[in-house]
């Protein structure tokens, strides 16, 4: 028993959604909380050069608990970066599509590091800090990303990677009631509305929490030092509602969200307009430009682009897998990017690029998996809507 | 009655001249939660390691090898109802396919139950 060659992994080693080259020859890194997971249970795979736990106790449990209840996850790979200096606003604005004169302190936004061309190089989350722009960007990305932002922004500004610090998700309509449970500071923690942020204390740990995350669910996630993730994993994992959840999950959760995976569903040959992701780019920057790729983008916002990211959904039970082609009769117009079973829909969904001329929702669409044609339906995202608490 | 084990964690029930296959147990903690399971046709003729049949999880899409050739000769109907039934049964009820035998010889490459318990402990 091999895995399928589309979901390009082997299925008992390693998980799908690693893609991850850059690091293929060097042995995997170890994470804050990787003896926890361990304790915990958690099956450990390689993902983005470190050992991650792919799954505890099943990923169609840990999905829909995390659904019901809150769901703790370790996303301490992910690149948390400082970035800080005189003349910071007019040197990020340059580098990203992002407006940073309506960003006050405490929000947090979603932009797109772009190339010159316009195609996506990462998707990040931009949060104004005291002192700075607190970044939060991809783990199998990071180490390309700080290196394009060094050579980008001028010397004046400081980029500081915070590679000592620890990041966790908590996610799920009870994540808010486990949480504030633990949580104290200079205001409640009800003040945090979706992407929001703000300095807290959690069971004695200096955090920096965010009211965002990757779920579609109401949740936080949470910046700590290294040395107290276990501490903190630990108490959160101690209230009733909360279960450790692995990447597995994650992945399933985010694509029933309509939540692009970078590496997938958005990649350096993807321009954010037929990617969707037109919303990280600010308003103002869509008229003024000055970001890296402005022209492409800019005329492909007037002029609308040849395929477009789309929900899939299928009917059956076996899942579109990425790679896989989309069809109108004999016509090939399109590719899936991500699919997979919906564990809250108990169908399977799939993002994937298709001609434009064949995007409206509803559209019939077949999809060819190991030589067989399944019936497919253009779909509005997200398949389960997002419960944020705005 | 003998059952036979491949190295891909497939098993396979001889009896006569006709074999039941199936994923082990080991395999199926390692799949995890399997949503579908793409059958082979009946009457299809196979050659052993021909991926026959594919197992999908959340997470990914698994080939099935066939440790034997043969024709098929049925498949688990349960299965497109209750794909679970691999993960909750899949050294009994959860087979996949039945298949009559056209070279009983190629057994002798398999494993026998200790020899898998053995290697499953080595991985």
């Amino acid at each position: 028993m091999v895995c399928h060659a589309l979901s390009r992994s082997s299925v008992l080693s390693e998980y799908p959604v690693n893609d991850d080259n850059q690091t293929e020859d060097l042995a995997p890194m170890l994470l804050p909380l990787d003896a926890w997971h361990r304790e915990k249970g958690g099956r450990m795979v390689e993902f983005a050069g470190y050992m991650m736990p792919v799954q505890y106790e099943g990923i169609m449990a840990e999905h829909l608990w995390t659904r019901e209840h809150a769901g703790l996850f370790d996303v301490s790979h992910m690149g948390q970066v400082m970035l800080s200096g005189e003349g910071l606003e007019a040197a990020v604005e340059a580098l990203l599509p992002i407006d940073l004169s309506t960003l006050k302190l405490g929000a947090v936004r979603y932009s797109l590091l772009l190339n010159e061309t316009g195609g996506i190089l990462d998707d990040l989350m931009v949060s104004r800090w005291p002192g700075g722009l607190y970044l939060v960007v991809n783990g199998a990305t990071k180490w390309d990303d700080i290196a394009h932002m060094r050579e980008c922004l001028p010397d004046e500004i400081v980029l500081n990677h915070l590679d000592e610090r620890a990041l966790l998700a908590l996610q799920g309509p009870e994540a808010f009631a486990a949480l504030e449970r633990h949580v104290s500071g200079d205001y409640p923690l009800s003040a945090l509305t979706f992407m929001r942020g703000g300095k807290f204390e959690l069971g004695g740990v200096e955090a920096w929490i965010s009211r965002s995350g990757y779920t579609g669910e109401d949740g936080f996630e949470i910046s700590i030092p290294g040395e107290s993730a276990a501490a903190v994993a630990e108490l959160l994992c101690g209230e009733p509602e909360v279960k450790p959840i692995g990447l597995g999950a994650r992945d399933s959760l985010r694509l029933e969200a309509g939540l692009p995976l970078y590496g997938h569903d958005m990649t350096p040959e993807a321009d954010p307009v037929s990617a969707g992701l037109v919303f990280g780019i600010n308003k103002r920057r869509r008229s003024e430009g000055g970001f890296p790729g402005a022209a492409h983008i800019l005329n492909a916002l007037v002029k609308g682009t040849a395929r477009q990211r789309i929900g899939l959904t299928l009917e059956g039970r076996m899942a579109a897998r990425e790679g896989a082609k989309v069809f109108v009769g004999d016509e090939e117009v399109g590719v899936v990017t991500s699919g997979g079973f919906s564990p809250s829909l108990q169908h399977p969904i799939a993002m994937a690029y298709v001609d434009a001329a064949h995007t409206a929702d509803g559209t019939a669409l077949e999809i060819e998996m190991r030589g067989k044609r399944l019936p497919a339906k253009a779909a509005p995202m997200p398949f389960v809507p997002h419960r944020y608490h705005r | 009655m003998t059952r036979y084990f491949t190295e891909d964690h497939e098993w396979i029930e001889v009896e006569g001249g006709l074999g039941t296959v199936g994923i082990t147990d080991y395999a199926q903690g390692q799949l995890g939660d399997i949503t579908f399971v793409d059958l082979p046709e009946t009457g299809a003729t196979v050659a052993k390691g021909d991926s026959v049949s594919v197992v999908d999880s959340v997470k990914a899409a698994s080939d099935i090898y066939t440790p034997a050739s043969g024709t098929i000769t049925e498949v688990n109907e349960a299965l497109a109802d209750e794909p679970e039934l691999v993960n909750t049964d899949a050294e009994v009820g959860g087979w996949l396919y039945r298949i009559t035998l056209s070279d009983a010889s190629e057994l002798g490459s398999l494993m026998d139950e200790a020899a898998y318990k053995t290697y499953v402990e080595s991985l």
